[in-house]
């Protein structure tokens, strides 16, 4: 199989703080029943089912709620299509959808003591340390586009968008991140 | 600027997250109606002052479909409750005649 290209092929920017295109990631968009997915869930990643909004992860997989019937599980990239496998053969009576994603989406990550600053810039959402707690998964918009935010730890904030609007994205953040541009409203 | 609670994701998004889906709670006319009651069905809405029901969908967060009780007037948002129901929840309609003596629920 080909090598996965991501859409910016790692572009980086340097303002107040760091923008860096990451990945690639494997993503697996999962839908259904959310209580009997759970014990496939653990079974194949090993993972819990999150809860509302939350964020589970073990050993560099994770799984992040998404909705009421849909969480997106984070895994290695080569081992999508063996998940695939698994979840079809644990699923085949139940009604539901896995879906590879991988390419369909990019990944940035906003890292400085400021980068909840960067992101208060373009959402509409609560950024705030209260509004947006370490772990959770907010998904919301970024001037004009959806994205997913999640802070990681304060100062690290890892952003999901559609693969499509991936340098729209990019510039927007390394807009947002320029130097001179401090508010020091939300400083970690 | 209206700030609305999703009852899906529990996040208290604004209106730019959302796309709003007009009036709730309008019942189809047919299969067998006459013209003028699938016309009324189709294109004829109150714009009430007051009391309002509406759908809305947080379609840049989880995606999914809610209603909503609020007024036209103060823009005081009522309440957010599940779209899998055809006419307000009791608890809903308790709320908004708490707030609004004069007010009563009527289907359309």
């Amino acid at each position: 199989m080909s090598d996965p290209v991501t859409p910016l092929k790692g572009a980086r920017y340097d303002g107040f703080c760091q923008i860096t295109e990451i990945g690639p990631r494997g993503m697996i968009a999962l839908r259904g029943d959310l209580v009997a997915l759970a014990g496939t869930l653990r079974a194949v990643a090993g993972l819990d089912m999150p809860c509302q909004r939350q964020v589970t992860a073990a050993g560099g997989n994770a799984c992040a709620w998404m909705s009421p019937d849909e969480v997106l599980l984070m895994l290695p990239r080569p081992e999508v299509e063996g998940a695939l496998a698994q979840l079809a053969a644990a699923l085949q009576n139940l009604h539901h959808l896995a879906a590879d994603v991988s390419d369909a989406r990019a990944l940035l990550r906003i890292t400085g003591p400021l980068a909840r600053e960067v992101l208060a810039k373009l959402t509409p959402a609560d950024v705030s340390p209260a509004g947006l707690p370490v772990g959770e998964l907010r998904r919301t918009r970024l001037a004009q586009v959806p994205a997913a935010l999640r802070v990681i730890a304060e100062g690290e904030v890892e952003v999901i968008c559609f693969r499509s609007v991936a340098q729209y994205v990019f510039d927007l953040l390394s807009m947002a991140a320029r130097p001179g541009g401090e508010v020091t409203l939300f400083r970690a | 600027m209206l700030i609305l609670t999703c009852p899906c994701c529990g996040i208290a998004a604004d209106e730019t997250e959302l796309s709003p889906g007009g009036q709730a709670h309008i019942t189809r006319a047919g299969p067998g109606a006459d013209d003028a009651a699938f016309e009324g069905y189709l294109f004829l809405r109150t714009n009430p002052r007051g009391v309002h029901f509406e759908r809305w969908r947080h379609s840049m967060g989880c995606g999914k479909w809610f209603h909503v009780a609020r007024c036209t007037v103060t823009l005081e948002v009522f309440a957010t409750y599940t779209a899998q129901t055809a006419a307000p929840p009791r608890q809903v309609v308790d709320e908004i005649i708490a707030r609004r003596p004069d007010w009563q629920w009527e289907s359309n």
